[in-house]
């Protein structure tokens, strides 16, 4: 393991940790709202200040860190999982199957996904609490999200249907589905894992562009998308720099992300 | 002698420079272009058929009117007509018209552009909102020229505030082959580059003179440039780029009037309202024990006393917004009914409210007669900040009494869909954007039988017996002439929706707006147009004018 990566595992980790260890050290929540002091500065009492109606955006940031990187990666399961069953799947099998995989993989990605995801978002019952409003989105997002790894997979696999020791195990009387689960899909496996482990800033970011909009995580539940809709209003961050904390954070977490790819995975 | 001479020669010398110089100073008032954003494309430049912002400002920016609301006093002012009678039945108006003035191409104006601009705004193929507003009762209107500069125009029933509704009315020529583009208004559109800007120029024939004589108005251009984005207009505007801003976002009033005070105008409480109110509409998809909550007026009050409006005002608008005490804001001076008070917080008043209606507290949560939890959703446009905040705060507030709200931020299009075509919803956030000061202007809102009446809509018969008071009342003030005797039924109108609290009116929010340095005679006020109410009069600074 290189520095880079290790330092990498560290920040995500790290940032895993403190998220986790919200409760303690944040214990005002996310959600109480201190009205005598919103938008405040820094301060001993709201070390990131607090937000428009006076909630602690510390306790905001960690909470919504917990829920974006908890959730992501669950969504990117969703997506990976559906991408390795269309995509791989299809390509293993190969002839029409392969056809009609990538017709209908290159029809969902010619797809506007942002007014896809806006369209479905609205037509879900209102009456939802925000934790599940969050577990929803997400849902949606890994459900939306398979299409271009799905893409990847299927030249992937077709390309190990054809392969000579796949060629070979065929003539040893290897058929089916136990061909695939021996030989091709642990062949997938560091395309999977590449796949994987884009889809979880892919995913973040479109949670984020979803509560740009308004449309992500429920109030008052905070995520990475709802904390960077502070930064609308490009013209306060020179007085108010503590706002960009989110915005950091996010960056950091998605570059150790990328970091974590293995060489492996990076060529797949 | 010679020195007597000199003397004349230095007296004449010193005249000549003198005489200048007034007249400079007096000539410096004129010229310059000013500068604003329109935030989105003008709809149409055809003055009958205007009903959007954009559109609206360009109408008043180069239409000429009979009469024109002054948009700081409220009063109407004379304008094109030098005076107007309404009759005592309230079915027909006099216009007596000016002399001498003529169209920006130089056709002449006369009673018969009146009676032609009348005759096209009633069209019925032609869909005029304005002409919308002069319908009271079937039967058509008829103009009557009764001499060049003398007009009437017959109603088929009365209408209320019939001489206000021709502040909207632009003339148009009746014989200028420019039709439209034929203006008496100070300005005239020059240049139009779509999706970009708009150049309106002074009318040169501008029927107006100010108090020197001098012929309105000062500035020799206006420029609008068409950009919906808020962040760019501040930042243009801060550059010195923009000279107005109409209506700002209270958190960038706070930072403009931080960091350039002087610049940030705030005028106090406008005319619009922000509010709540619950889906009563019988076959809306709502479960039957949440519809019988909505219904029940115990519920509404409650919820109205449950939410902190002092808290919303100063937090959610920073100070910039007054607790609303109903329907009409105290901006609308003569409409307003002053016994009424905006709503103060009390939560366990409210706690008493409910538990009247059955209504018990169990573990920290509501709960109704039949042991249903009391959870609702609320729904409102999503990218609105202060309204975002303020249902996060009334999710907050209402969360003390036991109450669980989610909070649902919807786009535009499918928040409009739930509310008024699939009743699908619960609750709902908005804000009305009051353009008209008289009640006339608010049927489609409090009639039962209406679009708008948001709560319960299109009703063939009122649903209750105080919303078949409501359309009685606003029936009544529509077709009473005496002024005095509609705000007594419009006043009642008042007290029964803050009674029944179908509409929870949360706050008014103030009119706030930015003028530059470099505009001279800009007082802006709470109607639209804000800033350039009186662009006529409106100059610019000497170093401005240079640049530009």
């Amino acid at each position: 393991m290189n520095l880079a990566r290790k330092l990498a595992c560290v920040v995500v980790l790290a940032v895993c940790g403190v998220s986790l260890a919200a409760n303690w050290l944040a214990p005002s929540g996310y959600a109480r709202q201190f009205r005598d002091a919103p938008s405040a500065p820094p301060s001993a009492a709201h070390p990131l200040g607090t937000d428009d109606v006076g909630r602690d955006r510390f306790a905001r940031v960690l909470y919504g860190t917990r829920i974006s990187l908890l959730l992501a990666p669950a969504a990117a399961l969703v997506s990976t999982a559906l991408a390795a069953l269309i995509g791989g799947l299809a390509g293993y099998l190969g002839g029409v199957w392969l056809r009609l995989a990538r017709g209908f993989t290159d029809l969902f990605l010619s797809l506007p996904w942002l007014f896809l995801l806006i369209t479905v978002r609205a037509l879900l019952p209102l009456n939802v609490s925000p934790l599940l409003s969050v577990l929803i989105t997400f849902f949606i997002l890994g459900l939306l999200g398979w299409a271009a790894s799905a893409r990847v997979l299927s030249t992937s696999a077709d390309a190990l249907r054809n392969s000579d020791f796949v060629l070979q195990a065929r003539a040893s009387g290897l058929h089916g589905p136990r061909l695939f689960l021996i030989h091709v899909l642990p062949n997938l496996k560091p395309v999977l894992y590449a796949q994987f482990w884009i889809s979880i800033p892919a995913f973040i970011l479109s949670e984020a562009n979803l509560g740009l909009l308004g449309l992500g995580v429920a109030e008052p539940l905070p995520s990475w998308g709802s904390l960077l809709r502070e930064l609308e209003g490009l013209i306060s961050l020179r007085e108010e720099p503590w706002r960009l904390v989110p915005l950091v954070l996010l960056i950091l977490v998605m570059t150790s992300f990328q970091l974590l790819l293995s060489n492996e995975e990076v060529a797949a | 002698m010679i020195g007597c001479r000199v003397f004349l020669r230095l007296s004449l010398s010193i005249a000549a420079v003198l005489l200048s110089l007034t007249s400079g100073s007096a000539f410096c008032q004129n010229g310059g272009e000013l500068r604003f954003c329109l935030r989105s494309e003008p709809k149409t430049f055809d003055p009958a058929l205007v009903d959007d912002d954009s559109s609206l400002s360009i109408r008043y920016l180069t239409g000429g009117v009979l009469v024109r609301a002054n948009r700081k006093t409220q009063d109407l002012e004379a304008e094109l007509a030098e005076s107007w009678t309404v009759s005592k039945d309230g079915r027909q108006i006099v216009f007596q018209l000016r002399h001498g003035i003529i169209f920006s191409d130089g056709s002449p104006f006369s009673s018969e552009d009146v009676a032609f601009t009348m005759q096209r705004l009633m069209d019925p193929a032609l869909h005029s909102s304005t002409g919308d507003a002069f319908r009271s009762g079937s039967g058509t209107i008829t103009t009557k020229i009764m001499a060049p500069d003398q007009i009437a125009i017959v109603f088929p029933a009365p209408v209320a505030g019939v001489d206000r509704l021709f502040d909207q009315v632009a003339i148009m020529s009746a014989h200028s082959p420019k039709k439209e583009a034929a203006v008496l208004g100070p300005f005239m559109v020059a240049e139009y580059k779509a999706g970009s800007s708009l150049l309106l120029r002074r009318n040169p024939n501008y029927w107006k003179r100010d108090s020197q004589g001098r012929r309105l108005p000062y500035l020799d251009s206006i420029r609008m440039d068409i950009q919906p984005n808020r962040d760019v207009e501040m930042l243009r505007f801060k550059r010195g780029e923009l000279d107005l801003i109409n209506s700002i976002d209270s958190d960038y009033f706070d930072r403009l009037a931080a960091s350039s005070p002087g610049l940030a105008h705030d005028a106090g409480p406008s005319l619009d309202p922000e509010f709540l109110w619950f889906n009563q509409v019988s076959n809306a998809p709502i479960p039957e024990y949440k519809r019988a909550w909505f219904r029940s007026v115990d519920f509404r009050r409650a919820i109205s006393q449950a939410i902190n409006r002092e808290d919303l005002s100063r937090v959610a608008f920073n100070g910039h917004a007054q607790p609303a005490a109903g329907p009409v804001s105290p901006a609308n001076r003569f409409w307003f009914n002053s016994k009424l008070r905006a709503e103060p917080y009390r939560p366990d008043e409210a706690l008493k409210h409910l538990q009247a209606d059955g209504f018990h507290l169990q573990n920290g949560s509501l709960f109704d007669k039949a042991g249903n939890a009391v959870e609702f959703s609320i729904v409102t446009a999503a990218g609105i900040k202060p309204r975002e905040r303020m249902a996060v705060m009334v999710q907050e507030d209402l969360g003390k009494l036991g109450i669980k709200v989610n909070v649902v931020s919807l786009d535009f299009p499918s928040l409009i869909e739930r509310i008024l075509q699939k009743f699908n919803y619960e609750a709902a956030m908005l804000g009305f954007r009051n353009v008209d000061l008289d009640p006339s202007g608010q049927m489609n809102i409090w009639l039962s039988s209406a679009e708008n009446h948001a709560w319960n809509p299109q009703q063939k018969t009122p649903a209750t017996s105080w919303e078949a008071e409501i359309d009685r009342l606003m029936r009544a003030q529509a077709s009473a002439v005496d002024a005095n005797k509609r705000k007594q039924s419009f006043d009642r109108v008042q007290e029964i929706v803050v009674e029944q609290s179908p509409f929870i009116y949360l706050i008014n929010h103030n009119a706030l707006s930015a003028v530059s340095r470099a505009v001279a005679g800009a007082d802006p006020g709470i109607l639209s147009p804000q800033t350039f109410w009186n662009a006529e009069r409106l100059t610019l600074n000497p170093p401005t004018r240079a640049s530009r």
